[in-house]
């Protein structure tokens, strides 16, 4: 009863004053507004960039590291078992880059539900020859069905069929930077040559554009089967395998279980890619500092609307203090005052908001370095609208803190009696 | 204690303390008792509004010992003291203060509400019943603030009445209008003490108004010199 005694009374006051209630309304909808706009774009834009690598990137990567032996000779004799062996200039042996027992593991990866999928690649150094130039490229040897479902490999190939690398025998997708340099067209044959200092030719399928100008002059794609050809390889070399997982955040602990269960090295996304953590995390923090200025502007503008509210409405305050409400009632009310302020201006504010990212994401965004990208990026992730409706929430509370103080320790007796 | 006492302050003193220390109330001491028509007279400055204030527990900051239905004041909360205007004490003011965002029949309503023993429909029904008493019924949709001088005050009064107090209070309820309509107010008062065994306790300088009450209490320099 006194709740809605409370809530009755705090709307015939903001509706009293409906003016200066919509003005402080306003300035809550705008910073909204503002803040969802500003967080949607720049998290949108955020996961593109991020996107660029790590949609490419594996959770996982087991892989051999060419490395000098922890486990050298010395150590394993008797004699000198119990003193520090110094050894100077170890050479890394004639170890293997490709993974042993590849096929096992994937197919013991395959089941294990931590992972979502598995894709083996091989990559081989090699150099593109053009006329007398010879240009140094790298070629990746993929599944480009597990490539394209994993780590979307086909939305990158602007130019030809993806799945032609693994129809056409000894076929190849080059980089667009690469292309351009080769001078090559879709359908011609480009001569390569290994360290080994054999000689491929291979057929031009597709060209791919992965948005990093510096990776484009170099990479290229072919079949597992044709990498493992050039390299003169068995059809179970692999020299990476890549892993997706269902959770990211489990990839550090999970890479220190596999390297340690399959014998092999094997790197998480986070550290390999820490960098775009920190870029990311950077730009958040950008926008969220703005956001939150933009709601500390609209919670003075509310504070001062309820200071002036106050001073006009001494006289209903000190009435409604000798008929029977307490401070604490009084304070209540322009509590009430505030939060529904905060409360309808910030649903406003969602809703525009939310129209104005929507109006974002249909303006015209084209770059040549991000072909799948047509328009702004907006991330329309609901955590922004909770955040921000706790926020004005909070900022609308604190506004009116002081304000309903003041209201609640106004004395009747002063006001009656100053008349 | 007397059943029928409704108010009792003993040995009430106040000073102002801004910037000397002025005393305001020296000694006050007396009783009301249920059903009596009471006024408190005096020059300009006596103290008998000050008095008043005290009396409706509003200014707390005082000496002495003041009693409302044999229960003590002293040391009560702010709630409490809340409560006990509430419950037990209607006010008319000099001003008429009503709530200009409301209608006349809200107004009345409020501390009704406030007090939350009926329900809204109960108490808007009380709240008819009071204006339908006080002459005002067909204002009761009206905004506070289309109303003239005297209705608003009639409207007061009938705000006071609603949770049915022990004791009215008004600080000069004339004061603030004419002829006519004062005696119309007076009129109001005389009715409820002699009809409805009303207790009230008026502070008025209006001495034609003072002569009719039961009983008037003089002041003079913070002292109580006729009762």
């Amino acid at each position: 009863m006194n709740v809605r005694l409370i809530i009755r009374i705090a709307k015939a006051l903001l509706l009293a004053r409906w003016k200066q209630t919509l003005v402080a309304a306003i300035g809550v909808t705008f910073s909204i507004t503002m803040f969802i706009t500003l967080l949607s774009f720049m998290t949108g834009l955020n996961d593109l960039l991020d996107g660029l690598i790590l949609n490419r990137t594996a959770h996982i990567r087991l892989f051999n590291e060419i490395k000098p032996n922890l486990d050298q000779p010395i150590n394993q004799s008797k004699d000198y078992q119990g003193s520090y062996n110094f050894i100077r200039s170890i050479k890394s042996g004639n170890s293997r880059q490709e993974i042993y027992n590849s096929q096992a593991i994937m197919q013991a990866l395959r089941k294990d539900n931590r992972v979502t999928g598995v894709a083996p690649k091989i990559t081989a150094q090699v150099f593109f020859n053009d006329g007398s130039i010879d240009i140094t490229g790298v070629i990746n040897g993929i599944d480009a069905r597990e490539e394209s479902s994993l780590f979307h490999f086909s939305d990158y190939v602007t130019q030809g069929n993806p799945l032609d690398i693994q129809n056409v025998s000894n076929s190849i997708i080059l980089g667009k930077g690469l292309a351009a340099k080769l001078l090559a067209n879709i359908g011609d044959v480009v001569l390569v040559t290994t360290a080994k200092q054999q000689q491929f030719s291979l057929k031009v399928v597709g060209f791919f554009q992965s948005g990093l100008q510096e990776l484009d002059k170099v990479q290229s794609y072919a079949s597992i089967g044709t990498t493992q050809k050039i390299l003169g390889k068995p059809s179970d070399y692999i020299t990476d395998i890549q892993l997706k997982m269902v959770d990211v955040n489990q990839a550090p602990p999970v890479a220190k279980e596999f390297a340690k269960l399959f014998n092999a090295d094997a790197e998480d996304i986070q550290t390999a890619n820490s960098q775009f953590e920190t870029g990311s995390s950077v730009r958040s923090l950008i926008s969220y500092s703005v956001g939150i200025v933009l709601l500390i502007v609209a919670g003075f503008g509310i504070y001062n609307i309820l200071n002036m509210m106050i001073y006009e409405k001494m006289d209903s305050i000190a009435i409604l203090k000798a008929t029977g409400f307490s401070g604490l009632d009084v304070n209540r009310i322009f509590l009430v005052i505030a939060l529904s302020i905060g409360f309808f201006g910030g649903l406003l504010g969602l809703f525009f908001g939310f129209l104005l990212s929507m109006l974002i994401d249909q303006i015209p965004f084209n770059t040549p370095s991000l072909p799948t990208i047509r328009t702004y990026p907006i991330n329309y992730n609901p955590a922004f609208y909770l955040i921000a409706s706790i926020f004005s929430l909070v900022t609308t509370y604190l506004a009116g803190w002081a304000p309903s103080r003041k209201a609640s320790k106004v004395d009747p007796v002063i006001i009656i009696r100053g008349k | 204690m007397d059943e029928r006492i409704v108010l009792q302050a003993e040995h009430v003193n106040k000073s102002f303390h801004d910037p000397v220390t002025i005393p305001v109330l020296k000694d006050v001491s007396l009783t009301i008792k249920k059903g009596e028509f009471v006024s408190v007279t005096g020059k300009s400055g006596c103290g008998k509004s000050t008095l008043l204030y005290i009396l409706s527990t509003m200014d707390t900051d005082y000496e002495g010992d003041l009693y409302i239905g044999g229960q003590a004041m002293r040391g009560r909360t702010e709630k409490q003291l809340a409560r006990v205007r509430n419950e037990s004490i209607g006010f008319v003011f000099q001003f008429h203060y009503l709530l200009n965002e409301f209608t006349v029949l809200e107004n009345v309503m409020l501390p009704g509400l406030k007090l939350g023993i009926h329900s809204e429909v109960e108490v808007k029904d009380l709240a008819m019943d009071r204006l339908n008493t006080l002459g005002i019924q067909s204002l009761a949709a009206k905004k506070a603030n289309q109303l003239s001088g005297g209705e608003k005050q009639r409207v007061a009064i009938a705000r006071a009445l609603i949770n049915s107090p022990s004791i009215v209070m008004c600080d000069e309820p004339t004061g603030n209008l004419d002829k006519k309509n004062s005696l119309i107010v007076f009129d109001i008062f005389k009715k409820l003490a002699e009809e409805n065994k009303q207790t009230l306790l008026v502070v008025t300088h209006d001495q034609e108004f003072a002569q009719n009450t039961h009983r008037t209490i003089e002041m003079e320099d913070g002292r109580i010199i006729k009762q």
